[in-house]
């Protein structure tokens, strides 16, 4: 494993060995040793070229928790904003000796273009690419799952997820969809027709549009973000009746099961897709989600850069 | 392949690491175990065991992962992770006795205290090891020790240990060259 482009690029044995890596750094940050020597001398770029807050942040949380030297690069203030290509960013970059990249891009497959062309010579960590995937927050959200609902070590087989809201654009989704089925648990997609993409019928789930129908058999809910910022087009008529539909408020988080959890990868629309008592209710995990992020973003830099990049890892 | 120490040797060894160790400290309330996993792990809990025995007493013991403090990790694939496990006292002021299976090149006991010096400061550290093969390649000794095994670098000593591999032996093989 040099890079992490997708979550259909990793097998069961490389996702479970990042989710039980995460469990023991998890451990360690808890603990006394809050900085490790592990990643000393390298060089990790936050390449992001669309806005973030927390995934940008915890990559350069867990890259420091690991001695890396991290250099956070955003388009906005850069020469990106003046039109230089990707090509040119990347060998600027390999110059300057960059050991890893996280890319963050609002064009589907920018990791990947990076990743296959040689223009640089490091492991590059997709971060999210336009509507594509965002490998690293379908992980934690895994690990989330799993340590709630779940046993350490084991995969995610018996539990139920549903995931609700904007699949049409969330590459979160996309990413979870491939992670969770992988694990074995059984994914749920509600949303309105017109926020579903075209093919979803072939993926590994199933679809309602009946929020209240599925909400009382899963074991965790999955909110997604309303991307008001490609809400362009007409999807549904207004905020209010999407929110009565398909928004989680304190009536249908009363119906959930008893051990059922909450999440959502951020940021909230408070008020549209989750009402202000959901986010802080005590089924709420979502500050732990940002936690676990930490954890399992040491993990994948650490299972990519600590070791020789010739030799594959096996558990 | 030959046996280099068999179960009841092994067993006598662990014994004598034990006594040795509660007569070196002058009892075991100042005393920390910390095993190296996955073989020192066990076997600090087997001479804590014994040390119980002897001494009549709770010892304190737990586990110190020292993998992402290794300085040959670039050298090798990625390492799983195991659990390090502070016993409740911690290791501040405490004499603290590192175990591991096999004492060889030492790398591995530099990376312990340097992962030990983030917990905190014990007293002293001392280091206690089933086998010393020699070959050192740092200034390093061990305090107490099971057996000494002269070996050439290119031989190979596996530890079992009924815990994980059904027996508990020492074997020596000879390695290619």
């Amino acid at each position: 494993m040099r890079h992490l482009l997708s979550i259909a690029d990793l097998s069961k044995i490389e996702a479970l060995s990042i989710l039980n890596t995460a469990e023991t750094l998890s451990r360690v940050s808890d603990g006394p040793m809050k900085k490790l020597p592990t990643l000393r001398g390298r060089t990790i770029v936050n390449l992001f070229a669309e806005d973030s807050t927390r995934t940008r942040i915890s990559f350069e949380a867990a890259a420091k928790r690991l001695s890396a030297d991290v250099i956070n690069f955003s388009a906005k203030g850069s020469s990106v904003s003046k039109g230089e290509s990707l090509k040119d960013t990347a060998q600027t970059l390999q110059a300057m000796g960059a050991d890893a990249v996280i890319i963050r891009h609002s064009a589907s497959g920018a990791a990947q273009t990076l990743a296959d062309n040689q223009w640089m010579s490091g492991s590059v960590i997709n971060a999210g690419d336009g509507t594509h995937e965002h490998p690293s927050q379908a992980l934690l959200d895994a690990f989330t799952i799993r340590k709630h609902l779940g046993h350490d070590g084991d995969d995610l087989t018996g539990i139920r997820v549903a995931i609700i809201g904007d699949i049409l654009h969330s590459r979160v989704a996309r990413s979870n969809v491939l992670l969770l089925t992988m694990l074995g648990a059984h994914v749920t997609l509600v949303a309105p027709p017109t926020l579903l993409p075209v093919g979803v019928e072939s993926w590994p789930v199933t679809i309602s549009y009946d929020f209240d129908q599925v909400i009382e058999s899963v074991d965790a809910v999955m909110m997604l973000r309303i991307q008001l910022e490609r809400m362009s087009e007409m999807f549904f008529p207004n905020a209010r009746e999407y929110s009565r539909y398909f928004g989680l408020n304190k009536d249908r988080l009363a119906k959930m099961k008893a051990n059922a959890i909450v999440l959502h990868p951020g940021p909230m629309n408070r008020g549209l897709e989750i009402t202000a008592d959901s986010a802080d209710s005590a089924r709420s995990v979502i500050l732990e989600q940002v936690t676990n992020g930490v954890s399992v973003r040491m993990a994948i830099l650490y299972l990519l850069l600590a070791g020789s990049q010739e030799l594959e890892f096996s558990l | 392949m030959s046996l280099a120490l068999p179960a009841p040797d092994m067993a006598r060894a662990i014994t004598r690491i034990s006594h040795e160790i509660l007569e070196r400290n002058s009892g075991s309330e100042s005393i920390t175990l910390l095993g190296i996993p996955t073989r020192g792990a066990h076997l600090a809990s087997r001479i804590a065991t014994s040390m119980r025995e002897i001494a009549g007493q709770e010892i304190q013991c737990g586990t110190l992962d020292i993998t992402l403090h290794r300085d040959d990790l670039r050298l090798r694939p990625p390492r799983a992770l195991m659990p390090t496990n502070i016993p409740p006292l911690g290791v501040e002021g405490r004499d603290v006795v590192l175990v591991d299976d096999v004492l060889f090149s030492g790398r591995t006991i530099r990376a312990a205290l340097d992962a030990l010096g983030e917990i905190g400061r014990p007293r002293t550290v001392q280091l206690a090891v089933l086998v010393d093969r020699g070959h050192r390649q740092l200034p390093i000794r061990a305090d107490y020790v099971g057996k000494n095994l002269p070996t050439s670098p290119s031989q190979v000593i596996k530890v079992h240990m009924t815990e994980l591999d059904g027996v508990d032996e020492v074997t020596l093989e000879e390695g290619e060259m």
